[in-house]
């Protein structure tokens, strides 16, 4: 570009093109929003269109099938939903836990140094890597199987970092002024965690764990690592039992599968057939995270209007 | 509450029974309060251990691996076939497919990514802002398997039609749709670090006549540059990591090759074929996935340390 312009004409020639190319970039920046819009709406409309047929009652309570039009997701959404039991009854605790003890409780020194830089580099590792920890740990140095625990225990570790980063921005939003007036009236450390602390961070936590849990759900890569099969035709045992001592953990130790796997299956059969039971399983994914998705980002965005201190 | 005659008085003094009492309480109290705040401490140290865990098993079950191949022949030999009877290691060959298809993963998110967030951080209103970050969020957070899905079913039919040589499997599809994937990843961290920028600069600049684009390209990006590459290098990070697309749509056929118009495995893809095949454990072939897990995760840490560099180095700045 060049600045020596001596006429006025000349001058306002180039703040004409300079302002033009203002307009430009707001168009291009526009059209690349909309690349990212438009992909998302294809991928949706395309599964949605793909598997529009499937998407029928008997789908939810069928088992699959080698018949593509007999198949269902019955085992799959059940696998899921316990996986995502064991995951949240795991990685809720540990993870809140972690972060209230980095926020309220740890001294700077280095031990907090490498827990800090461990959860950072965490959040790095691909997911298959921690597959294949679970693998080595859980399957065949721990013996847990090929199970639903492990899978639950797996994903758990996987969506930890982000339970941790979650609690510890919520609660380094609350105004140490909250725990001064609790210590003032004699409170001890862990009574201004339990009666303040938890219950004010909790919504921003609530939102760390849906987003956790909705990463956890979609992921497919580290459970088909620890051998979960693909093709499941029956279901774990109940939890709850008609005979004394009537709750049985059993369903922890019972091979599984879950929707993306059953997904995957379905998508890498060279029959056209499976990919429509493959688009309707994805659709029923993708709207489960987009909802869960959804929920946080609303529950986030009610947070930072409603937070008055 | 303790009298502050009760807090002076030394433990075991004589003083009158009631104040002992509540010392003694104090204690109690005190006793649940380290049990609490060390139950806490190990819930964070969990991080530690899982870090610990991930090494110890790649490294041990490589070393298995590396027993029966040499270290040499893993990094120079150019074939990859573990489960023929002829086996040969050599993890160039997976190696090339995770390169190529992170690179055209790269060649979509950079631009677009790099587009969009100048276009967020400098251009849109604030609310177009709060419209446009949460919906791009939701793109980052749908499942990888149904972009593998897309890859293969809707994006490669696609490419087809364009270049009719193109086989069913390919890097190109799953590379393009990875980096759509990667966008809003790139998108928010470049954001972040542009909005991290004082507004004296910008200020400074229109002052000087500037219009909106020469602040931002001229006066903005420079002063982000390294919040920018950081964001770029954790890009990568993801590409290098990422498997469901990759093992859908890119076939689980090792190819030494650097062109994207053929399907080739990657590091991940060859984990997932392993890990669903039925190899017994212990076998070299089955040892494999932990060497590969290994050069994964040695290349993604790497990646995502001088990341961490640049991000922290930008923040130091102002």
């Amino acid at each position: 570009m060049s600045y020596v312009a001596q006429t006025p004409e000349q001058i306002r020639g180039l703040i004409a093109k300079a302002k033009r190319r203002d307009v430009l970039f707001v168009a291009l920046g526009v059209i690349a929003l909309g690349i990212g819009f438009a992909t998302f709406l294809a991928l949706f409309l395309d599964m949605l269109l793909d598997g529009w047929g499937r998407l029928r009652p008997e789908f939810f309570t069928q088992f699959p099938s080698r018949r593509a039009a007999q198949a269902g997701i019955l085992s799959a959404w059940v696998g899921t939903f316990l996986v995502m039991i064991v995951t949240a009854a795991v990685a809720v605790p540990l993870g809140v836990s972690a972060g209230i003890y980095l926020e309220e409780y740890a001294p700077k020194n280095w031990v907090t140094d490498v827990i800090e830089i461990n959860i950072t580099n965490l959040a790095g590792v691909p997911s298959i890597v921690y597959g294949l920890l679970a693998l080595g740990l859980f399957v065949y140095a721990f013996g847990l199987g090929q199970s639903v625990q492990t899978a639950g225990l797996t994903l758990a570790l996987l969506i930890l970092p982000v339970v941790i980063v979650a609690t510890r921005e919520a609660i380094r939003a609350i105004p140490a002024m909250i725990r001064e007036g609790a210590y003032a009236v004699g409170a001890t450390r862990w009574q201004t965690v339990k009666d303040h602390i938890i219950p004010y961070s909790m919504p921003g936590i609530l939102t760390g764990v849906i987003i956790g849990m909705s990463r956890a759900i979609g992921e497919t890569a580290p459970i088909i690592t620890i051998g979960a099969l693909t093709f499941i035709a029956f279901l774990p045992p109940a939890p709850v039992g008609a005979e004394f001592p009537f709750l049985s953990f059993e369903w922890l130790k019972a091979p599984f599968t879950v929707m993306p796997i059953q997904m995957f299956n379905w998508t890498s059969r060279p029959d056209p057939a499976f990919h429509a039971n493959a688009a309707a399983a994805g659709t029923i994914l993708v709207f489960m995270t987009l909802a869960m998705n959804g929920l946080a980002i609303w529950l986030r965005y009610r947070l930072r209007k409603n937070i008055k201190w | 509450m303790e009298s502050a005659s009760a807090l002076d008085a030394p433990v075991g003094a004589t003083v009158p029974t009631v104040v002992s009492e509540r010392l003694a309480r104090k204690f109690s109290r005190n006793l649940k309060e380290r049990a609490i705040e060390a139950l806490l401490f190990l819930a964070a140290f969990v991080s530690v251990f899982t870090t610990a865990g991930i090494v110890y098993i790649l490294v041990k079950e490589s070393l298995v691996f590396f027993s029966h191949v040499p270290l040499w022949q893993f990094l120079t030999d150019t074939q990859w076939t573990p489960l023929f009877a002829d086996a040969h290691y050599g993890i160039s060959v997976l190696l090339s497919g995770t390169i190529t298809s992170s690179a055209v993963a790269l060649l979509v998110a950079i631009p677009l990514g790099t587009t969009i967030a100048i276009y967020l951080s400098e251009f849109a209103s604030p609310r177009a802002r709060e419209i446009a970050k949460p919906v791009l969020e939701l793109l980052s957070g749908v499942p990888t398997i149904v972009y593998g899905y897309f890859a293969l079913l809707f994006v490669t039919p696609l490419l087809q039609k364009l270049i009719p040589s193109l086989p069913g499997f390919n890097l190109l599809s799953a590379g393009i749709v990875m980096g759509i994937m990667i966008v809003p990843y790139v998108a928010s961290i470049s954001e972040d670090a542009m909005r991290a920028v004082p507004m004296a600069l910008r200020e400074g600049s229109f002052a000087m006549g500037a219009t909106r684009l020469q602040t931002a390209l001229k006066v903005v990006v420079p002063a982000a540059v390294s919040g920018i590459a950081a964001a770029y290098i954790l890009g990568v990070s993801r590409a290098v990591g990422e498997t469901m697309i990759l093992a859908v749509a890119a076939g689980m056929q090792p190819n030494l090759t650097f062109n994207p118009l053929e399907p080739a495995a990657t590091i991940t893809a060859y984990i997932v074929q392993v890990a669903l095949g039925d190899l017994p454990h212990g076998s070299v072939g089955y040892q494999t996935i932990f060497a590969a897990g290994l050069a994964l995760l040695l290349l993604t840490l790497f990646f995502n340390l001088v990341g961490f560099w640049m991000r922290r180095r930008y923040r130091e700045a102002y």
